[in-house]
């Protein structure tokens, strides 16, 4: 394939090779177009047995426009769609063409520790120049993806969606479905773009307030109250628009591969219903996707059947994915994907015929950080002093229904603070600041899971909010967790330092242990002014959003800045396992850690 | 020879205790439990213990005081990880007069970042003044703080013991304003004071000099910015009687081009 590549002009153009897998179902019969299991041509399906080459490219997007390493998977990038079917068992055999060390990770998928392929924790990587063979059995279905574990390699393009056709039917119909993988591409190295935020942690920010911002925001609400707001972000030494750390002035942003001009495609006939299945390969992108003129209906989030709900907008972190339905009329449709910090967008569109193109949405502008998410006290929030990590501060309409909040009594068993439900109370931030690696601590912090997040509040429109997601089914494990762990997200935007508790992993080698066959409940805070996509592999977290039995299970949660969202989880996992922020370079510079859950013959009940 | 040992007994003590200070951040995991996989020769999950380096020239310009033209550099320069650097700082100027007369400052630092937005830095200074006398030299202990004040402010308070053991201390501050995404305005003063007369130095108890100056650079590159400035220096206090005494002028305008650069 690469070979081919290279001779077809000398370059691997990446977008038209995506282009070409992807595109193999253009014209062909509804859903034949991803069932293909692999786009090499040389490659027929062999059901759940496959081959993967990963391969050094180089990538260009137009002639005479950069050339960038890159890495892909069967000579595309993203690499070929990878079919599986529920209960059989895959045979993936990975030949590492690279002269360093790689890795695929199934990202969602319930493997095996030793299949799970985080170099480090679950194996030893794939070295250069050798094959690997992951066999694991098929759990689940839905949408869901991988991508490499090593360095920077996802950044270059290691990366693929993996669809799971289910062994019962799914409880919604469509005609059609096409993947939209949504990712980003910079011609600067993964390692010098660390170096510069390292160096400069705001180099790629070029959305900073400057004086004309003051003096307009001055003009709208008054000087006093301008300069006002300014100082207590100075107070803080922190800067409303650190919306993203790496941004579209370098990064160039990828639908299926396809730079924003290359507009990828995806045809429909009018009246189908079309089943669009998004995943956040980004690095380090929360993306906002919408569809002008086109309801969504959400099916699936992270490869998990739930209850329809009906949106125009939804935002997507690096690691999500969200399967949505449409209904598109006889015309073209935009399918846009506007960065979080507005800085850059992906887009490509649906249409009835080859060649069509609708208006691209105006452009919308960034938002900026507010005290909420900084976790300061807003008015009528009463904290208490002293105690331990944590303490509730105020209660809200859900603390009455939980017998558990309380003050926890210093030296006394901590009670369990429940869930974190939205409306529910905020609670206090203790007197572990984190130490040096950690700028800045909510005062205070709550679920906000009913909200859609920066920029988004005053859409105009329906955003999907996480409260929305409600599971199909209830969820089999129904005990109440009997034991919790807080961990704190955090970092030091500074000196671009990130981590957990205000440790990095390299200071935190110790596996957070599970108990097998435990229930229990984690619980995140948010202490930085970021989103962090939170990435557990092994085990679903089960998102206590407030819908109960039927809350939605995910393997990647967008936690918001200043926010405190709980999960319940079941160990059954026995094993290392992997937990991270999808910020990929949050979890390199550190936000990562090991879960233990004890050997299954030495479980308590 | 005595005092010689004295002074670096000292400065090996100071960057000990620095090295020493409990780092809550060094705290590394027990050995994996038996039940793991065995896990010799793993490559780490993630790198996040890289060494990074940064070499900053905050001021590189071309000044004209009065009638005089120097070349005024600030230099600063670190290599490590998040918790430890060791830096480099260099700042002086050079003046066209005749014989070419100036300051040259070099500082060699161990860094420790001690809270989230500062690093407490010690180690040695060596300062030389080339006048029509001769070339005097002072060597010094340095123990200072670096790093961004409430307000946003970038301060760098530092204290001198000389080898003469006399104290001294500079303080160094400024602040970025964006006026476009490029082009920013950065106030930046600089004061130097003593504690101890020192008549080769010229200096006085007191604050003996105070500079103050705006620049406007615009960011070509995050790296490469080209700049304007103005400023103005005075010496203080007995330093400046002694100034005018010697038929210096005390206080000048200064107008400055520059290139701000960082790789």
């Amino acid at each position: 394939m690469s070979n081919r590549c290279l001779k077809r002009g000398g370059l691997l153009r990446a977008a038209g090779v995506v282009a070409s897998v992807v595109s193999v179902g253009l014209a062909a019969p509804a859903r034949a177009a991803l069932r293909a299991p692999l786009a090499g041509p040389a490659e027929s399906s062999s059901g759940n047995s496959v081959d993967l080459s990963i391969d050094a490219q180089p990538l260009k997007f137009n002639d005479g426009g950069p050339v960038g390493k890159a890495i892909a998977v069967n000579g595309s990038i993203p690499g070929p769609v990878l079919r599986l079917r529920e209960g059989e068992e895959a045979v993936i055999r990975v030949t590492n063409h690279l002269d360093e060390v790689t890795s695929i990770h199934w990202h969602g998928l319930l493997v095996p520790p030793g299949m799970d392929g985080v170099p480090g924790v679950s194996f030893a990587g794939i070295p250069p120049k050798s094959v690997f063979t992951y066999r694991f059995p098929v759990r689940q279905s839905g949408t869901y993806w991988a991508h490499s574990h090593s360095g920077g390699q996802e950044l270059l393009g290691l990366y693929f969606p993996v669809i799971v056709e289910p062994a019962a039917s799914e409880p919604f119909r469509y005609d059609r479905d096409y993947v939209v993988m949504l990712s980003e591409y910079s011609f600067e190295s993964p390692e010098r773009i660390m170096s510069r935020l390292k160096k400069q942690s705001s180099y790629y920010n070029y959305q900073r307030r400057t004086t004309g911002d003051l003096i307009s925001d001055a003009g709208r609400t008054g000087l006093l109250d301008a300069l006002g707001e300014r100082l207590s972000w100075s107070k803080m030494r922190m800067d409303p628009t650190d919306l993203a750390d790496v941004t579209g002035v370098t990064y160039t942003y990828l639908m299926n591969g396809s730079p924003p001009d290359a507009n990828w495609t995806g045809l429909f006939h009018a009246g189908e219903r079309v089943r669009l299945r998004f995943i956040d390969a980004g690095a380090m992108t929360l993306f906002d996707v919408r569809i002008p003129g086109l309801k969504m209906t959400v099916v699936q989030a992270d490869g998990q059947n739930v209850k329809p709900v009906g949106i125009e907008e939804f935002r997507i972190g690096p690691g999500e994915t969200y399967d949505v339905i449409v209904e598109p009329e006889d015309r073209a449709y935009t399918v846009f994907a506007e960065t979080l910090d507005r800085s850059g967008y992906s887009r490509g569109t649906l249409a009835p015929r080859e060649g069509m193109v609708a208006a691209l949405p105006p452009r919308r502008p960034r938002a900026v950080r507010t005290m909420a998410d900084m976790g300061m006290e807003m008015s009528g929030m009463k904290g208490m002093e002293g105690g331990d990590t944590t303490e509730p501060a105020t209660k809200g309409k859900a603390a009455d229904a939980m017998p558990g909040m309380g003050v926890p009594e210093e030296g006394a068993k901590k009670a369990l603070l429940g869930p974190a439900l939205p409306g529910g109370p905020s609670v206090k931030h203790g007197p572990d600041t984190h130490g040096p690696g950690n700028s800045s601590v909510a005062a205070v912090s709550r679920s906000r899971l009913d909200e859609p997040g920066a920029g988004l509040a005053k859409a105009g429109h329906k955003v999907l909010v996480y409260a929305d997601l409600e599971s199909t089914t209830p969820q089999p494990d129904q005990r109440e967790p009997d034991r919790e762990v807080e961990l704190h997200i955090t970092g030091n935007m500074d000196r671009y330092m990130w981590s957990f508790d205000g440790k990095k992993y390299s200071e935190a080698r110790t596996p957070i242990p599970f108990r097998y066959g435990e229930r229990l409940r984690l619980i995140f805070v948010n202490d930085t002014m970021m989103e962090h996509p939170i990435h557990l592999h092994g085990m679903w977290m089960e998102l206590e959003n407030g819908h109960g039995p039927t809350r939605p299970r995910k393997h990647t949660i967008v936690v918001k800045p200043a926010e405190r969202v709980s999960v319940a989880i079941t160990a059954d996992a026995p094993g290392r396992w992997a937990m991270h922020c999808h910020l990929l370079l949050h979890m390199e510079m550190g936000m990562f850690r090991v879960v233990e859950v004890s050997p299954a013959k030495a479980a308590g009940p | 020879m005595n005092r010689r040992l004295l002074q670096w007994s000292a400065a090996a003590f100071l960057v000990a205790g620095v090295s020493a200070m409990p780092l809550r951040a060094q705290e590394h995991g027990a050995p994996a439990p038996a039940s793991s996989p065995d896990t010799a020769g793993w490559p780490e999950p993630v790198d996040d213990s890289a060494v990074y380096s940064l070499v900053l020239l905050d001021v590189l310009e071309y000044q004209r005081l009065g009638n005089l033209n120097a070349l005024r550099w600030d230099v600063t320069a670190w290599a490590g990880g998040d918790t430890s650097r060791i830096w480099l700082k260099s700042s002086g100027d050079l003046n066209f007069s005749s014989p070419l007369g100036g300051e040259v400052d070099l500082q060699i630092l161990y860094g420790r970042l001690i809270s989230p937005f500062f690093d407490l830095q010690a180690g040695a200074r060596i300062e030389q003044h080339n006048e029509r006398t001769g070339t005097p030299r002072r060597v010094f202990l340095a123990l200072g703080l670096q790093g961004l004040a409430p307000g946003g402010f970038d301060v760098e308070p530092e204290l001198f013991l000389s080898n003469k053991l006399k104290f001294s201390g500079r303080f160094t501050g400024s602040i970025d304003f964006f006026q476009t995404q490029r082009l920013v305005l950065q106030p930046r003063v600089e004061t130097e004071f003593s504690f101890q007369r020192d008549e080769e130095f010229g200096v006085d108890p007191g604050i003996n000099a105070l500079e103050g100056g705006v620049r406007l650079r615009y960011e070509l590159l995050r790296e490469l910015a080209p700049y304007l400035g103005v400023g103005y220096r005075a010496s203080l206090g007995g330093t400046r009687d002694r100034v005018l005494r010697e038929g210096g002028n005390p206080s000048t305008f200064i107008l400055a081009a520059g290139l701000r650069a960082w790789f």
